[in-house]
């Protein structure tokens, strides 16, 4: 077998008409591009989603109340009864809890020296960052004993510290957050961009709890010793769903919910909460892949309707190639080639386009661009594929072609 | 004839190349039955230059696609080059038609997008065995047919009689042992059509076998022999006696 016919013969055929080319190959084109836009943003998303979890931790659950309805108004989150530090304390003789932490968290007006910077600041307990998996980069963390003495001291995150500081040299420093003197004891690591989760979680101060809640956020009228939110981290060995429905029952307790009633605080998951979201990116995913699915398809019969037409308005040529020699199977070849031919030339085109729609969804989405050669392969198969199975038929057809009326036909 | 299924030496001048025994074709159109082969018994041996005849309908151009392996007889056995066609299968056959058979159409059949040496070299592509260099082979039978200085023009810059030679020249290709050609000059002017049937003179001296279908004496003038057919038999079978080329063209 001499490939070189078939290879030969399918890009004179491609070539010969390169409109009608062009429109057989227009739903390949789509079908690919949709390939390849698909599986980058479903590649995307779990690197994203990877990320996440890793930054937050797949063990942390996070208490916060629930939204208050006032006169059928939702107050919207967090609006509810805060927990107390007794909750924390509680919660913290649990056997799976590894590590507990209350907080509060005020938007923050810090001044340093030679700059000032808006931002938020949070109040911890010495667990906070351990909770957090979040560790001071420079300087050290605060104690259990500054926590309790409420010392005015507190670590910056990356992105307060530059702004604060742009010469760098934070530690030591003081600042003014809402008016209180505060001296910077340590910088944070960086946990990046982490989209939809409150933008940069950089940009921050981590303080004490008691100092931030008697100096900056104030107490709460009828909650002493309030915290706006819990963070647990569940000790390893124990079942974070688990320790998630316990929390929860612990809780309904120290609130004083009646069996039936509903909750009026709410119990977060996070690797849950991220993976919900996992599974919003996979609809869209999935919704794409149909897409690409149905027009590989229809670009496929496109294809083969073509083929179809070339086979019939090649009869005699085909007849030709018989009487001088040619078998089926060679002529099964050659169309079988010119249909892939086609297919993978549309997958082509296809797949620049589809890059640069990865490109656009890259650039608006705000996610990295992941092009692999898995991708393009993948693309570039389905394009062969959709070539080689719509293909056949015609290509079937032309090799059963008796070689005498081949010949006659006009 | 004793046995009707092995081919005798009826002409002496050779083994023959072709043979045909009780050889019928016969189409269904409807409920109507035409017989357009009807128990041909023949043989053609090797080196003859043979002119079949006949007014149209006479089963000619039945013969013609038996023996160019093109169909399959409905009865009756046929041999080429001494291979019963009978138990051949389709690959089979067409490798016979690649290898030992070698066509010339009366409509030329040349692919148009391709030049004439791409035309040439296009029965070595569908060759089995490998022939060495394609190229070199069928740029000398190019020459052969005289279009040496032709061979990278295409179909539409050549002219009727200049096709014909370029499809000669690709039934030249895989050097057959017969030349099988149905109206070889239907489309040609007189002079083309004397520039061709000396062409194949010259090929038929060189040793290759020629059958010519045609239907002008003139053209079966050339052959050493012409058969007659009618509704589907052997009319007349006769060795012409002053062949047209002795006395010059």
């Amino acid at each position: 077998m001499k490939f070189g016919v078939a290879t030969s013969s399918a890009a004179e055929a491609l070539f010969s008409n390169p409109l009608r080319s062009l429109l057989t190959m227009l739903g390949i084109i789509i079908g690919v591009a949709s390939v390849m836009v698909m599986m980058s943003i479903g590649e995307g998303a779990k690197a994203q989603i990877d990320k996440q979890i890793s930054s937050v931790g797949t063990n942390v659950l996070s208490l916060r109340p629930g939204n208050l309805n006032r006169g059928g108004r939702n107050l919207g989150g967090s609006s509810g009864r805060p927990f107390t530090e007794a909750d924390v304390t509680a919660l913290g003789e649990q056997p799976f809890v590894q590590a507990v932490t209350g907080t509060l968290s005020q938007s923050a007006n810090a001044v340093a020296e030679e700059a000032n910077w808006v931002t938020n600041i949070q109040g911890g307990d010495a667990s906070y960052f351990e909770v957090n998996n979040w560790r001071a980069a420079e300087g050290r963390e605060f104690t259990a004993q500054e926590v309790q003495g409420g010392a005015t001291v507190a670590l910056l995150g990356p992105t307060a510290a530059k702004n604060l500081f742009p010469d760098g040299r934070a530690i030591g420093q003081r600042i003014r957050v809402n008016g209180v003197p505060i001296e910077v004891i340590g910088i944070l690591e960086s946990k990046g961009q982490s989209g939809g989760m409150g933008g940069d979680r950089d940009d921050t101060i981590v303080a004490p709890l008691g100092m931030v809640r008697n100096r900056i956020t104030g107490g709460n009228r009828w909650v002493s010793r309030h915290v706006s939110a819990i963070q647990i981290l569940v000790r390893d060995g124990y079942d974070v769903l688990d320790a998630q429905e316990e929390t929860t029952t612990l809780m309904r307790e120290r609130r004083k919910i009646a069996p039936g009633e509903q909750d009026n605080f709410a119990v977060v998951n996070f690797a849950d909460m991220i993976k919900q979201r996992a599974a919003a990116t996979e609809t869209m995913s999935m919704l794409l892949a149909f897409t690409a699915a149905v027009s590989l398809i229809v670009g496929g019969v496109g294809v083969m309707n073509i083929m179809l037409v070339s086979v019939t308005e090649r009869t005699r040529e085909i007849g030709l190639r018989m009487a001088i020699g040619a078998r089926g199977g060679d002529i099964l070849l050659q169309f079988l080639f010119e249909a892939i031919a086609l297919c993978t030339l549309g997958g082509l085109i296809g797949m620049a386009m589809g890059w640069v729609g990865v490109f656009v969804y890259a650039q608006v989405a705000n996610s990295p661009m992941m092009v692999s050669p898995i991708i393009i392969a993948t693309a570039l198969g389905a394009a062969a594929s959709v070539g080689l199975i719509f293909g056949f038929f015609p290509a079937r057809r032309a090799a059963q072609l008796d070689p005498i009326q081949a010949l006659r036909h006009d | 004839m004793t046995n009707d299924k092995t081919p005798n030496d009826k002409i002496a001048t050779g083994r023959p190349i072709i043979s045909c025994r009780d050889l019928s074709k016969i189409y269904t159109m409807g409920d109507q039955e035409v017989r357009a082969l009807d128990g041909v018994d023949l043989d053609i041996s090797e080196g003859e230059f043979v002119a079949i005849m006949g007014p149209s309908g006479s089963g000619k151009s039945s013969l013609m696609n038996l023996i160019g392996a093109l169909d399959r007889p409905t009865s009756g056995e046929m041999w080429i080059n001494g291979r019963a066609l009978s138990d051949m299968s389709r690959d089979d056959l067409a490798d016979l038609r690649n290898e030992t058979l070698g066509f010339v159409f009366q409509q030329f059949n040349l692919l148009a997008r391709q030049d004439a040496l791409q035309n040439v070299r296009l029965p070595l592509r569908y060759a089995r065995k490998d022939a060495g260099d394609d190229e070199a082979r069928a740029k000398a039978c190019l020459e052969m047919v005289g279009l040496g200085d032709r061979m990278d023009h295409r179909p539409m810059q050549l002219s009727g009689g200049q096709q014909q030679r370029v499809a000669i020249a690709r039934a030249l290709a895989n050097r057959p042992r017969i030349l099988l050609a149905d109206e070889p000059t239907g489309a040609l002017d007189t002079k083309t059509t004397d520039e061709i049937m000396h062409l194949m003179q010259d090929l038929n001296r060189q040793g290759i076998t020629v059958v010519v279908i045609t239907h002008e004496s003139e053209v079966a003038a050339y052959a050493s022999r012409q058969i007659h057919f009618r509704d589907g038999r052997i009319e007349s079978d006769s060795a012409h006696p002053d062949l047209k080329h002795a006395s010059g063209a």
